[in-house]
């Protein structure tokens, strides 16, 4: 059981930088998803946590107790890998007491800690078998009883799932998940899969380019993400986003798109257009789920628009609709029939739009339900 | 023009049969895909049909002439890779005019082609760059370019989206769509993605282990899945299949305690007619699955505790566990807000119509109730 601290870490390659003063806390028993792209320097930071790198300058902690210098071996953490690297010859029980035989624990002893993490992990009627013949989760949780028998502070796991097919990922997923919730020990895990993330993390950390973009807890990253990076790495489809002119008016203003307008008279939104640093322009950004679609014009659905085309997955359609220059996609019933081509009226939500930054891409403002925009 | 008939093709690889007895018919500006598992003989199938393999027995039509003798070369069929092969020593114009080049093409035809293409994919502002300086995206449409170019009037696409990222991948696929619907050619993607074969084609052929399992469009595939395998690959979160057994009137589920659904007196005609054994799967998709708080909400009286959730923003999917049955797991997905506590004993609900039977030995889909 620990905590870890990441503080003004700074890990350099040569003539990338990696890490880029990074700070970020991991609270004792959270699942911490580190989540970004290829690239965003996440498995450097995990491997600067695990001591198989050094930082260039910062301090790491694990507990109270500065780790830097510290051998990876000394730390008391167990990194669990992707190929989940068990023994394939040797049975559960042998697999699960290797650690410990490594350390020259008393043989009664073993037995004794391999009993009760295989009963703590629901694997005690497998003790016996050997891992051929175990299912993909019951794998992982030999492979995490490995782990759990040394009595690690914290498990750090690398895109653990990443070679799995979809089915036994969605399996896996669920099962870790459950196991962390009833062990209640610290799991810090990167991954570039936003499910894995929003689906297993109690808190996500967005990493990109080397710097932490957004901490925070799902709802929170995926309601009011701080930029459009994390705008766009969360969701299925992710946000929309329209480039819009800004047009100021006697008390307001008015946000001009090719396809629409909004008009406000929002203080909190006018103040915070003020802020933008860019050309006088502002992006907006829309959840696919926040728009909707109908064949005619409505109170609700005032803007017209066309569908590019129509995409459906069974338990819902996407449609991707041309508005203006831009095309964007919205989520539909399963039963949506449209063709390409075809005339459609868009109702938006505007009390969930996101406003950005055109030039920085940060976020400027998130409406509320309180807010009052309309389209014109 | 061209419409493809594959009949009774097989392959074998050795000791192992990669394609067996495969019959598809693709018509003129089709767009299908083949879709399965790795090993499931689709790319193999792909192979087959570009000539790169030859088929051990079967024959291979092309609008009613035998290709089996014709070269690959010959076959006026276009790729399109995972790998985007495009020349990064040469400009983007050059990649793209390569396969008409080659071809001695006039100089003025050559200008008016890429152009056009060009235009199509929304790459003529990039056509002077270097290929080496595009981003993966512009890099995948100038390899889509260079494919469309020599106007194959069969197009081949092997996991051509598999490189890009989640986001990328799905603008895309629109950008795929669309382009097929305008070009009009005939299109074969092979993909072990289903939401790609579910978004894009116009029938999926869906495939495992060398076997054709069923062919039909995507909305047939996911309401009406041939047998266990279709229903559980198409769809996401998959569907939850409970087994249990028919007696008179009623499925016993043996997973929750007291697990029973009676069926309605409309119904149990054609369940006992269709049904040629009493053990069977219930099939019900996570969509048609409602959480609820109290037993006189759930109309099949079935508990379940929450394992955990995922809140995935659009929508919140949750998983159980039957209460008799801590090794199977129930999908549920529920509205955005949605958020359960990690332990509690729920109920579940859904409609009779949301139900699929499938028989247990057969493996094959016995009823569907809507």
């Amino acid at each position: 059981m620990a905590s870890i601290r990441v503080e003004k870490v700074r890990k350099r390659f040569k003539n990338t930088e990696a890490v880029k003063g990074l700070d970020l806390e991991i609270k004792d028993g959270e699942f911490f998803c580190i989540l970004g792209p290829p690239g965003a320097g996440k498995t450097t930071l995990l491997r600067l946590i695990v001591g198989l790198e050094t930082p260039d300058e910062g301090n790491i902690y694990i507990g109270d107790e500065s780790v830097v210098g510290i051998h990876p071996s000394k730390r008391g953490i167990a990194m669990i890998f992707q190929n989940l690297a068990l023994y394939p010859d040797k049975t559960v029980f042998d697999n699960i007491a290797f650690p410990l035989r490594q350390q020259n624990v008393e043989e009664q002893e073993i037995e004794r800690r391999v009993g009760d993490v295989a009963k703590e992990l629901h694997i005690d009627w497998l003790l016996e078998k050997i891992p051929s013949q175990l299912s993909g989760g019951e794998r992982q949780r030999v492979a995490i009883g490995r782990a759990i028998v040394r009595q690690p502070k914290a498990y750090l796991m690398d895109e653990p799932l990443s070679n799995l097919d979809a089915l036994l990922r969605l399996e896996m997923r669920v099962s870790l998940k459950e196991l962390q919730t009833s062990l209640k020990e610290t799991f810090v895990y990167v991954t570039h899969d936003q499910v894995e993330a929003l689906s297993m993390g109690d808190r996500i950390a967005v990493l990109n380019e080397g710097t932490l973009q957004q901490v925070g807890d799902p709802e929170t990253i995926y309601q009011k993400p701080n930029n459009m990076f994390v705008a766009t790495i969360l969701g299925s489809p992710p946000m929309n986003f329209l480039m819009c002119d800004i047009e100021k008016k006697k008390d307001g203003v008015r946000i001009k798109h090719k396809a629409f307008s909004l008009e406000t008279q929002q203080k909190h939104l006018l103040e915070a257009l003020e802020r933008s640093n860019g050309s006088g322009g502002v992006v907006l950004g829309l959840r696919p789920e926040e728009v909707t679609i109908h064949k005619e014009k409505k109170a609700g659905a005032p803007v017209p628009a066309e569908i590019y085309v129509t995409e459906p997955l069974g338990n819902e359609t996407i449609v991707d609709v041309a508005l203006g220059d831009n095309v964007i996609k919205v989520i539909a019933e399963p039963d949506f029939e449209g063709r390409s081509g075809e005339k459609i009226w868009i109702g938006i939500e505007c009390s969930k739009l996101h406003f950005f930054d055109d030039e920085t891409h940060e976020c400027l403002y998130h409406a509320s339900d309180r807010d009052e925009i309309n389209i014109v | 023009m061209a419409n493809i008939v594959l009949e009774k093709l097989v392959k074998n690889f050795g000791k192992q049969t990669a394609v067996k007895d495969l019959s598809l018919e693709i018509n003129d500006k089709e767009f299908i895909a083949l879709l399965g598992p790795s090993g499931c003989g689709k790319t193999t199938t792909m192979n087959m049909i570009s000539g790169l393999l030859k088929p051990d027995s079967g024959k291979i039509f092309f609008d009613g002439k035998l290709m089996n003798p014709v070269p690959p070369g010959k076959r006026g069929v276009g790729f399109m890779f995972q790998n985007y092969a495009v020349f990064t020593f040469l400009n983007v114009f050059d990649n793209i005019s390569f396969g008409l080049r080659i071809r001695n093409v006039p100089k003025v035809q050559i200008d008016k082609a890429v152009n056009e293409v060009a235009r199509l994919l929304q790459i003529r502002h990039l056509l002077n760059m270097s290929a080496s300086s595009l981003s993966i995206n512009d890099m995948q449409r100038v390899a889509l370019a260079r494919s469309m170019i020599t106007k194959p009037q069969i197009f081949l696409l092997d996991e051509p989206l598999s490189n890009l990222d989640a986001s990328l991948r799905a603008v895309m696929r629109a950008e795929l769509k669309k382009i097929q619907q305008e070009l009009g050619q005939t299109a074969i993607y092979v993909t072990h993605d289903q939401v790609e074969a579910m978004s894009l084609a116009d029938r999926i052929a869906v495939m495992n282990f060398a076997v054709l399992q069923q062919y039909d469009t995507p909305h047939n595939v996911y309401n009406r899945p041939k047998n266990l395998f279709v229903a559980n690959f198409i769809g996401s979160p998959t569907i939850n299949f409970f087994e249990g057994v028919y007696r008179t009137g009623e499925f016993l589920l043996s997973d929750f305690s007291g697990g029973r659904i009676s069926v309605s007196s409309k119904q149990k005609n054609e369940v006992e007619e269709r049904l040629k054994q009493e053990k069977i799967v219930v099939g019900i998709r996570p969509e048609h699955l409602k959480v609820c708080d109290t037993e006189k909400q759930s109309r099949p009286k079935l508990k379940a505790k929450v394992v955990s959730y995922e809140p995935l923003g659009s929508r919140t999917v949750v998983y159980m566990h039957p209460d008799s049955n801590p090794s199977v797991i129930i999908k549920s997905a529920m509205g955005s807000g949605y958020k359960p506590k990690i332990g509690e004993l729920k109920f579940i609900d859904f409609e009779e119509k949301a139900l699929y039977l499938f028989d247990r030995e057969t493996e094959d889909l016995a009823v569907r109730f809507s």
